[in-house]
């Protein structure tokens, strides 16, 4: 594997924002993912939990509330506009205003036919959905105090919303409210606040569960408007309910962090007679819990503590798959650090700005494990702040570190840096293309002559950059005619191929001499998460999200040998079981045949003339290579070499001078950054 | 028993009453508890043993309520029988031989006639279903068995039955396995025991009306398990609140509470449904191994690691309390008699010493020695009282504590105890103040100069440090009565005399008889002193080997000493011609002397078990031999003076007529030696103690009874309920003498003057009860207006005034109904 001196970054005070809200689309298995800072998340459930698109948020615009229509995805926000997004070009497509002061939660009914949000000043708002656009139809009666949560009945007929100390239930066609339904305050010095209704269910039976700020989970009658059953979950809040489809289940998410089950059992067996009984309970967060969605066969939730936390439920997967354990997604899938290799350049991507550093430097040797001493300390070159309210969506750095780009959703900058020993000058390259004013992704190539840019329908747009000027030369267009979005781009090293993979998996290759369309490479059913070309043979290595590797011959137009070899082997078991994607490949010059890959929680070289693992041998066995001699280390050495030395990896990328660098982000720095949780009683304390 | 078929030994007191959940009868006014070979059936107001069940031959593993009558009591043991008793009466019914050992059981209302055993089978525990043959004869074989659920756990909590007997539950290890009877069919589930969790189960309880089933676990978690059918939608509901293994769960009958307890010895209460709001019965005292519950709910009851039973009443308060003799791992002090009340004194709990009545088979109380919280967690060091002694009045108790620190340092107390003639109830702290050490290291033995009289008290206490220490009440001007309420009135305690003897270590000490010579053992070397001068008299040694245990001859014996040796020798000098009388080669664990005769025991341990002999110094043959009366080595033992002289005439068993021998196996079971004559005596006085109270008497019943039953009912009912009532719930006695000498009296109805007489002291003790005892009785005063009417009215006939007695009569005996 070799000896490497590494940069350990911990530098990179990336601090990812809270999930406010989620939205789970059954027909296409994806779910939608609100943050704080407005940014909206697409995850492919059905694709190994891919984070596929990203819309990037906006300062005056934070997404209260998210609601899928069909393929539609609608937010509302506390702007008081209900704004639909194109998924295609990750933008916002529409904002409409409801009048109501800000808006508190939005719910379409199942129908699919109207759009309900509820205001600050108390009206529900109902809007008809049209193809393009919606519409306000009317506003249900109005009541005193905000409404904050709610519910259709799947009928569409019936609508509950949780307002301050109560719940009310609309008739929709009347627009009057037919019952009132008050909810008790909590006790002690609780008991002169109002209690807030954070959440609502409104379930088919007419049994309307809500989740309040007193920390009870109640079950009520709907019909007669009377209260069934009261649970006492925590003395904090209760901030989110889902419901399961077949309405056997409901989960609960609590200020403490907790999610709470209650399942719609018979008390005996065989009996028709079923009550809501609460079950268990998962702890998987330190902060509040904000958002959860209930899926056949797992509790999906989020919340202040930024991890998104998919908790199957045993009883409903098969154990011992990967579908049974537990994954927490800490880190977006796609990187947010660009490596300038020969100049040994950091680039940091952040919502609102970029920073520049240069790595330090050591002195003398040391044994394997050592820490060397710190001859020069790194150093941030450059804080680079983001013009207007749009947050930036893609950056890069060219490997020389000579040009710096990145693209919001409205326009793109692009800067030429010049380091000179302790000066830095940063100039803005004033007249870009106007073809140029948003891209998805950004790409320069190796000799930093040419730009790509990755632009709508999956075209890329190629530039060429002079000392101050940047040319459009072409435009790339699939032959697919794809409409999705373009998320992963790399360039061969000789500046001769390009490759382009959009979030429908496919990948195409052009042959950047000819300006053409060379080849695509056969449509494989997990998505792309990262892909580089080989600097030597310009194979096309490609790792996908349900873990598999695969390397692309661009000249002969296939697989290569190797390739094939590994999928007729197919993959270790414990290499398929990994929960986070490979989001960064890249080579290593000096020797060929190593291929050097990471996730968050590992990083792995691959020696393509090692013998490839079977299932029974040792996948990590870099520990037990170490204890044997010499003579045995080649009989149980195979391709995968992984180490797990540095974790929460963000970046790992091999310098032009044969140093490794890696960017870490320890969860508890991140848990420092956040506010402080709820006080809970500890055991022994 | 070899040749000695009328000298057994039993079992005596101080068994086990924490071995197995107790069961409570149905009106809650009986608690049944397997303690030993026998089921004791207990009063839960009184906390008196009022049966005990006697027909198993081996432990008794379970008791149960019959479900289809609650009068019954179903027992089981290893002997391989199951008993049905009539509890209340103390009457085996009958016994059914099921020839396998019987671990536990269980029974449900829905089988009728049929009970669930574990017995062992191949290394394995299986559950049996045992049908019991209805027939009539008082002993029945059981053929018909059929296993239901192979490999489950022994421990009778690890089973349960469920919703109406629907299915049984059972866990062992990591597994829950749950079988359907309707269905036949059996459904098991495993915790993932990985990464180190610790999710054993320990026990198992279902709701009695729900399909829901409790499971407590070794982190002390327990869950609630739900929708346990066929397929694999289970679900569960998890609650923490302990922090090590749950050991006992429980519902109450309606299903409304789940009870729990552990090594906290804290009662949770855990409301069903309502999970989250719990109640505490916390400090209950040693760690709670069983919690039951009555069939109405009324009464829990939990047992406890320090062989006690709670009887806890209305969910919030401790009724009572049914104590056993505590046993702790290891007896450190000598088994004593106290002298005073001739009760067994032994370490109890923690830094304590408990009196245990060994007549009633009871704890009288424990003495806080250390008078320090006893920390209950593993690997401390903390106070152990390791030597106790009395003199020989009894009021003087001297204890020596000591903790040993890492190996070197000791800390050592030694307290001296005042027994309080006054209240003649407590022992008081008398003397030596807690940091002042008596000696450097050790205390090795530690013994009271039995002198006659009451002037000098001396104490003599041997140390590992090189000296023996004589401690002496100073002749103070009250030292006659060491009773003295304060503190300064009274015999201080001083060191008389510290005495060496080449440096050597003293190991033990003993005083003859008369107190006018003291023997302290120095390695091989007995010297004897005389302790009025504190001259050394004369030594004795018998090399080689070091002196383990000194004991002087009594009364015709008593110039004699006997000591033992490590190089297995019994030896016997002569102290009037100081020369060794004989010597013999046995390998002794423990010499004791008898305080009332001259007989002297000796256990010795050979091949693994321990024999006994009983001998006088002076006669060569023993008086008494008995092989191996338990395995391992006895290390302690005592002879308890007898209350009553037994008149046996058989030479084998006189040296058991004045006084018993006590003794502890290394098991802690404690074990004595009966006759037969003392067996069928006991068997005697344990016939007519059948009173029958056990119906809960109404006012209205017993008036009625009393036109059934005639007078030498009433009769019988009066000195019953004298007999039993506890003394200080009785009336005066000056009240009750007069109904107590009348109702021993030949009742001659037609005698005029006698009734007469009678009737004026009735009501005499009638005025003088009337004003205390009226709010209580509620239906009489129709009655005594219209007997007060009627005596005020003048025309009335003879036989209408006899009745009006009659009636009054009547109303008396019911008070003290009222009053039992």
């Amino acid at each position: 594997m070799g000896e490497f001196k590494v940069h350990r970054v911990r530098f990179f005070e990336y601090l990812p924002s809270a999930i406010r809200a989620l939205a789970f689309n059954k027909d296409s298995e994806r779910m939608a993912v609100a943050r704080t800072d407005g940014a909206v998340e697409i995850f492919n459930f059905s694709d190994n939990y891919f984070q596929e698109k990203v819309i990037p948020g906006k300062d005056s615009r934070a997404a209260e509330t998210l609601c899928w229509l069909h393929h539609r995805l609608f937010a509302a926000g506390l702007n008081g506009e209900i704004t639909e997004y194109d998924l295609e070009n990750l933008k916002p497509r529409s904002s409409v205003e409801t009048f109501g002061g800000p808006v508190w939660t939005i719910g379409c009914n199942r129908q699919g036919t109207m759009l309900a949000a509820g205001c600050e000043n108390g009206t529900v708002k109902i809007f008809e959905v049209q193809e393009e656009k919606i519409q306000l139809q009317r506003s249900l009666e109005r009541q005193k105090g905000r409404i904050l949560s709610l519910s259709w009945h799947p009928s569409g007929a019936q609508l509950a919303a949780g307002t301050m100390d109560m719940i009310r239930i609309f008739d929709v066609q009347t627009g009057c409210a037919t019952h009132r339904l008050l909810v008790d305050r909590g006790v002690g010095t609780c008991r002169n606040r109002e209690v807030v209704v954070w959440s609502v269910l409104f379930l088919s039976d007419r049994t309307v569960i809500s989740g309040d700020s007193a920390g009870k989970v109640q079950i009520w009658d709907g019909a007669t408007g009377t209260l069934i059953r009261t649970h006492l979950v925590t003395k904090w809040d209760v901030l989110a309910l889902a419901v399961s489809q077949d309405e056997s289940s409901v989960i609960a998410g609590t200020s403490e962090g907790t999610v709470v089950q209650f399942q719609f059992l018979p008390s005996t067996m065989g009996q028709q007679e079923k009550e809501w009984v609460r079950t268990r309970t998962f702890k998987n967060h330190s902060h509040d819990v904000r958002a959860l969605i209930h899926t056949d066969t797992a509790v999906v939730s989020g919340g202040m503590d930024t991890q998104l936390v998919v908790r199957p439920l045993l009883d409903k997967v098969e154990k011992n798959t990967q579908e049974s354990s537990m994954r927490k997604i800490l880190f977006p899938h796609k990187p947010l650090v660009d490596c300038a290799h020969r100049a040994g350049l950091l680039l940091f991507q952040f919502t609102d700005h970029l920073e520049l550093w240069r790595l330090g430097e050591s002195e003398g040797q040391g044994k394997p494990g050592e820490s060397l001493p710190v001859k020069k300390k790194p150093e941030k070159l450059i804080h680079l702040k983001k013009k207007g309210d749009d947050h930036i969506c893609s950056s890069a750095l060219s490997s020389c570190g000579g040009w710096l780009v990145f693209s919001t959703i409205c326009s793109v900058r692009l800067y030429r840096v010049q380091l000179s020993n302790n000066t830095v000058s940063l100039t803005k390259v004033s007249k870009l293309p106007r073809i140029l004013c948003w891209a998805h992704q950004l790409c320069f190539s190796a000799d930093s002559s040419r730009l790509f840019a990755a632009g709508a329908r999956s075209s890329v747009h190629v530039f060429s950059l002079s000392q101050s000027e940047c040319k459009h030369i072409h435009t790339l267009r699939p032959k697919s005619g794809s409409r999705q979005p373009l998320h992963l781009l790399c360039v061969s090293q000789d500046g001769h191929w390009l490759a382009a993979a959009n979030t429908d998996c496919e990948v195409t290759v052009y042959d950047l001499k000819t300006m053409k369309l060379h080849c695509t490479v056969p449509v494989y059913s997990s998505c792309p998460t990262a892909m580089a070309f080989h600097p030597v043979y310009n194979n096309l290595l490609m790792t996908h999200a349900d873990q598999q590797l695969s390397e692309f011959s661009v000249q002969q137009r296939s697989y290569t040998e190797w390739s094939r070899a590994l999928h007729r082997r197919g993959l270790h078991p414990l290499w398929l079981k990994r929960d986070t994607p490979v989001t960064h490949i890249t080579f290593n010059p000096t020797n060929p045949a190593h291929i050097l890959l990471h996730d968050t929680y590992m990083f792995c070289i691959i020696d393509q003339t090692l013998p490839l693992p079977d299932e029974k041998s040792v996948l990590f066995n870099q520990m037990m290579l170490r204890s044997l001699p010499e003579s045995e280390r080649m009989r149980h050495s195979h391709a995968f070499k992984i180490c797990k030395n540095f974790q929460n990896i963000l970046c790992f990328d091999l310098l032009e001078d044969q140093s490794l660098v890696v960017v870490e982000r320890p969860l508890l720095d991140i848990m420092s950054q956040l506010p402080a949780p709820v006080r809970q009683k500890k055991f022994a304390t | 028993m070899v040749g000695h078929g009328e000298i057994r030994v039993v079992h005596r007191g101080g068994s086990k009453l924490h071995f197995r959940a107790p069961t409570i009868s149905a009106d809650s006014c009986f608690l049944a508890c397997a303690s030993g070979d026998c089921v004791k059936v207990f009063s839960t107001s009184t906390e008196e043993c009022i049966h005990h069940l006697r027909g198993h031959t081996d432990l008794v593993t379970g008791t149960l309520l019959r479900p289809s009558n609650h009068l019954q009591l179903y027992s089981c043991s290893l002997d391989g029988t199951i008993r049905l008793w009539d509890f209340t009466d103390g009457i085996l019914i009958k016994t059914f031989v099921v020839n396998l050992p019987i671990y536990s059981m269980v029974a449900s209302a829905k089988h009728e006639g049929v009970v669930f055993v574990v017995t062992p089978t191949h290394e394995l525990f299986q559950l049996v279903a045992v049908q019991l043959p209805p027939s009539p004869q008082q002993q029945g074989e059981v053929l018909d068995l059929s296993a239901v659920i192979d490999d489950v756990s022994s421990n009778p909590a690890a089973t349960a039955f469920g919703r109406e007997g629907e299915f049984i539950a059972s866990v062992k290890g990591s597994r829950l396995e749950v079988y359907f009877f309707r269905k036949e069919k059996s459904f098991s589930l495993k915790e993932n025991n990985e990464k180190n969790k610790k999710n054993t189960f320990t026990c198992v309880a279902c709701h009695p009306k729900d399909d829901c089933i409790a499971t407590g676990h070794e982190d002390g978690k327990i869950r609630l398990w739900r929708n346990l059918n066929q397929k694999k939608e289970y679900t569960y509901l998890t609650l923490h609140w302990h922090h090590a293994a749950v050991s006992s769960l429980c519902f109450t009958p309606q299903g409304t509470n789940l009870l729990s307890g552990g090594v906290e010895s804290v009662l949770v209460q855990w409301r069903y449904k309502q999970e989250n709001q719990k109640d505490f019965l916390p400090r209950l005292g040693g760690a709670i191994t069983h919690i039951s519950v009555s069939p109405d709910g009324v009464l829990f009851c939990t047992s406890h690691s320090d062989n006690k039973i709670t009887v806890i009443k209305n969910n919030v308060k401790v009724s009572a309390v049914i104590q056993g003799l505590v046993k702790g791992e290891r007896v450190r002090t000598d088994l004593l008699v106290d002298p005073r009340s001739k009760v067994l004194v032994l370490n109890g709990r923690p830094g304590h010493l408990q009196f245990y009545s060994l007549q009633r088979d009871k704890l009288l109380y424990n003495l806080d020695i250390v008078q320090q919280e006893f920390i209950h967690e593993d690997g401390l060091q903390q106070f152990e009282v390791v030597h106790a002694a009395f003199n020989s009045s009894g009021n003087w108790l001297a204890t020596v504590e000591e903790r040993q620190q890492k190996s070197a340092d000791v800390e050592l107390h030694l307290k001296l105890w005042a027994f309080q003639e006054q209240t003649q109830s407590s022992w008081f702290f008398w003397q030596f103040h807690p940091d002042w050490a008596p000696h450097e290291a050790q205390v090795t033995a530690l013994s009271f100069c039995p002198s006659a009289d009451h002037q000098t008290t001396m104490l003599v206490s041997t140390s590992k440090d090189g000296h023996f220490k004589a401690w002496a009440a100073a002749p103070d001007a009250h030292a006659a009565n060491a009773d003295a309420p304060d503190h300064t009135e009274g015999p201080s305690w001083s060191c008389d005399f510290v005495g060496t003897y080449h440096g050597l270590v003293p190991e033990r000490c003993c005083f003859s008889a008369d107190g006018s010579l003291l023997a302290v053992s120095f390695q091989k070397v007995v010297t004897l002193w005389n302790p009025n001068s504190w001259e050394l008299v004369t030594t004795l040694s018998q090399p080689p080997g070091t002196i383990r245990h000194l004991c002087f001859g009594r009364l015709s014996c008593s110039k004699y000493l006997l000591g033992t040796t490590s190089e297995n020798l019994l030896c016997c000098w002569n102290l009037l011609t100081c020369t060794l009388e004989w010597s013999t080669a046995v390998e002794t664990t423990l010499l004791l002397d008898d305080p009332r005769s001259e007989n002297v025991a000796a256990f010795s341990f050979q091949e693994g078990n321990t024999d006994l002999f009983v001998f006088k110094p002076n006669e060569p043959r023993p008086l008494f031999s008995h092989k191996a009366v338990c395995s391992g080595r006895v290390a302690r033992a005592v002879f308890a003076p007898r209350e009553e002289l037994l008149e046996a005439c058989e030479e084998s068993s006189q040296w058991l007529n004045l006084s018993q021998l006590y003794f502890l196996t290394p098991h802690m079971d404690l074990m004595t030696f009966t006759t037969k004559v003392e067996e069928e005596r006991l068997m005697a006085s344990s016939k007519p103690l059948v009173i029958n109270d056990s119906v809960a008497e109404t006012p209205f019943s017993l008036l009625l009874g009393k036109h059934r039953r005639q007078h030498e009912n009433e009769e019988r009912v009066l000195s019953g309920s004298l007999l039993q009532t506890p003394a200080h719930v009785l009336p005066s006695t000056s009240f009750l003498c007069s109904m107590f000498v009348q109702s021993l009296l030949v009742s001659v109805t037609d005698s005029r003057s006698e009734e007469m007489a009678s009737d004026n002291e009735e009501e005499d003790s009638e005025e003088e009860m009337e004003p205390s005892s009226r709010s209580e009785r509620a239906p009489p005063p129709t009655d005594s207006t219209a007997a007060a009417t009627a005596v005020a009215a003048p025309a009335l006939t003879k036989a209408e005034l006899r009745e009006l007695k009659r009636v009054r009569r009547l109303d008396l005996s019911w008070l003290s109904g009222v009053c039992s």
